[in-house]
């Protein structure tokens, strides 16, 4: 297989231009001067990005209330999806490598389930779940749960439940290859338990811990299905996108499209950059 | 065990109990008695098998979750002949910079969201869209064309989005073979064709089934890409889940829905699993 035929080559060179065909048709799209995201061309533009709705009528990304609401939900969310997926994560990444008790296999088979879960039904059913939950409690103490109705708080939980696993193999892959001895010499220096977890194992496990914090931070801002089950009034991103597609929307979309695969790509880099910290 | 250990070890495993309890056993034993509760009058609920019952003689159910099947069946295959030589290639020709470029090439879209990446789709195969433009200003064209809202359309969203998840185990098994053994086969007088379906594609065969799997799974269980690209000709199941728990509010039903998706996708899974003789632990460190 030394020299591969030119039909292989050519394959593989459409196969690319396949791939990112959509990427581009998005990105340049939202820099046309017209109010559809559609050819013909009619030259460049950034109202939709900063423009006031003076041109087209309808604002561009950085100004629009919407588009601007949108993203502070998906922050709203995305942050503290991320902390608490790092913090449970690690713990949990200790559990499956450091501590040794019956049915520590059935639990460490369970943690992998939520990944083969479809999101559509992670979503109903802690909806389903929390509101059965929420009914009882409401009854039993004579005041209003909302948290446990839909909302943002529910969208939390319900991006968490498989988030977790996902920060929880992450960190556990690198505490696998921790050299313990490194902790027994701490504690024959005489450290405590404490300070040696502060100075020797989390300094190891860093680039982990931010790197599943950023996955975490991107699977939670991109999330739809399991999302748009428990969404109540507050949409975040990708549900007003979702909206808007179904409408027909404005090259405003391709706007926010563009500048959420900019982060996506920064993002994504610094990812790279930890993780080849880590080999 | 001391006491103190014992102590420390349930601190640990806390969170991962309430975590899987809470938000994983717990929600699917509701969604299993929600499904077998049927409704005999308003707000009254008692147990039965009525809103399984209502799945198989309401046409539109069963015909709906036979399509979502059959067509991510067919997606799947799909995506692992167009995913297989670009695997191979990565794998067994690039080298170097190439190699992890290529690689690196095939990851990025798949960071962006799937919404943007149907997004483009839309912008291409659209009545006003890209394609049809160019269709045409050729002048192979003498109206517009609509490529969206079809089949068509519906299978070329949903097998791009799977590439990745093919690519990357596909590639990950090809790795270990040994030029050696492929050498071994020419020498021996195979062909091309042979030595493809007796050595390379026998080797590749954890990579083929873990990839067959996720895609399968991310393809039964999608929702915005059948909706967006198929439009009211989408039909897919997890349309109807949707639509019973959020616009009829009908969530006994729903959930009865919800079980048989979760029963579809696990019984494929198994069923894949034992025609090929992998296991599920290995096959998920294959992805």
């Amino acid at each position: 297989m030394n020299r591969p035929p030119i039909a292989w080559k050519l394959y593989i060179a459409a196969f690319y231009l396949f791939l990112f065909a959509p990427l581009l048709v998005v990105a340049i799209f939202a820099f046309n001067a017209s109010p559809f995201p559609s050819p013909p061309w009619r030259g460049w533009t950034l109202e939709w990005f900063i423009g006031n709705g003076s041109v087209f009528g309808k604002p561009g990304v950085l100004v629009d209330p919407i588009w601007l609401d949108s993203i502070g939900n998906s922050l709203k969310v995305a942050v503290p999806v991320a902390l608490l997926a790092v913090l449970i994560g690690t713990v949990n990444a200790w559990v499956l490598e450091r501590a040794e008790f019956p049915g520590k296999s059935v639990v460490a088979m369970m943690m992998l389930w939520p990944l083969v879960i479809p999101g559509v039904i992670l979503g109903i059913s802690i909806l389903a779940f929390f509101s059965r939950v929420a009914n009882g409690l409401e009854e039993a103490l004579q005041t209003d749960l909302d948290p446990l109705r839909p909302g943002l708080p529910l969208v939390i939980l319900g991006q968490l439940s498989f988030i977790l696993t996902i920060a929880t193999l992450i960190i556990a892959a690198r505490l696998r290859k921790f050299d313990r001895a490194l902790e027994e010499a701490a504690f024959d220096l005489g450290a405590s338990r404490a300070h040696v977890l502060r100075t020797v194992t989390l300094p190891f496990l860093r680039p982990a811990l931010i790197g599943a914090g950023l996955v975490a931070l991107l699977m939670s801002f991109e999330n739809f299905n399991t999302t748009l089950m428990l969404v109540g009034s507050e949409p975040p991103l990708p549900i007003t996108m979702y909206g808007q597609m179904r409408e027909g929307a404005t090259p405003a979309i391709n706007a926010v499209s563009l500048l959420l695969m900019l982060g996506v790509g920064g993002i994504a880099s610094l990812f790279a950059l930890t993780s080849k910290a880590q080999a | 065990m001391k006491p103190a250990q014992r102590l420390t070890l349930f601190l640990l495993l806390a969170p991962a109990l309430i975590w899987l309890g809470l938000l994983i056993v717990l929600p699917h034993v509701e969604i299993l008695i929600l499904s077998l509760s049927e409704r005999v009058g308003p707000r009254v609920y008692r147990f039965g098998l009525g809103n399984y019952l209502e799945f198989f003689t309401e046409p539109l159910y069963w015909r709906t979750f036979a399509r979502t099947a059959i067509m991510s069946i067919l997606v799947t295959a799909l995506t692992l002949v167009l995913a297989f030589p670009i695997a191979l290639y990565i794998a067994r020709v690039a080298q170097g910079r190439v190699k992890a470029m290529l690689l690196l090439l095939c990851l990025l879209p798949f960071w962006v969201s799937e919404l943007v990446r149907t997004l483009g789709w839309m912008i291409l195969l659209r009545e006003t869209g890209l394609i049809s433009f160019l269709l045409q200003s050729t002048g192979l064209a003498s109206q517009p064309v609509e490529l969206l809202y079809n089949d068509g359309a519906v299978i070329l969203g949903l097998v791009y989005g799977g590439l990745l998840f093919m690519i990357v185990p596909l590639a990950n098994a090809l790795e270990s073979l040994e030029p050696s053994v492929v050498e071994a086969g020419y020498d021996l007088g195979g062909s091309r064709w042979t030595v493809l379906r007796r050595i390379v594609i026998p080797h590749a065969m954890p990579g083929i089934v873990a990839g067959s799997i996720i895609v399968f799974m991310l393809t039964v269980g999608n929702f915005a890409t059948p909706v967006l690209l198929g439009g009211k000709n989408g039909l897919w199941f997890t349309e109807q889940i949707y639509a019973q728990f959020i616009t009829r509010f009908n969530w006994p039903q729903g959930a009865a829905f919800g079980m048989l998706l979760l029963v579809l996708s696990s019984v494929i899974v198994w069923a894949g699993l034992r025609l090929s003789g992998q296991g599920l632990g290995t096959t998920l460190r294959q992805a």
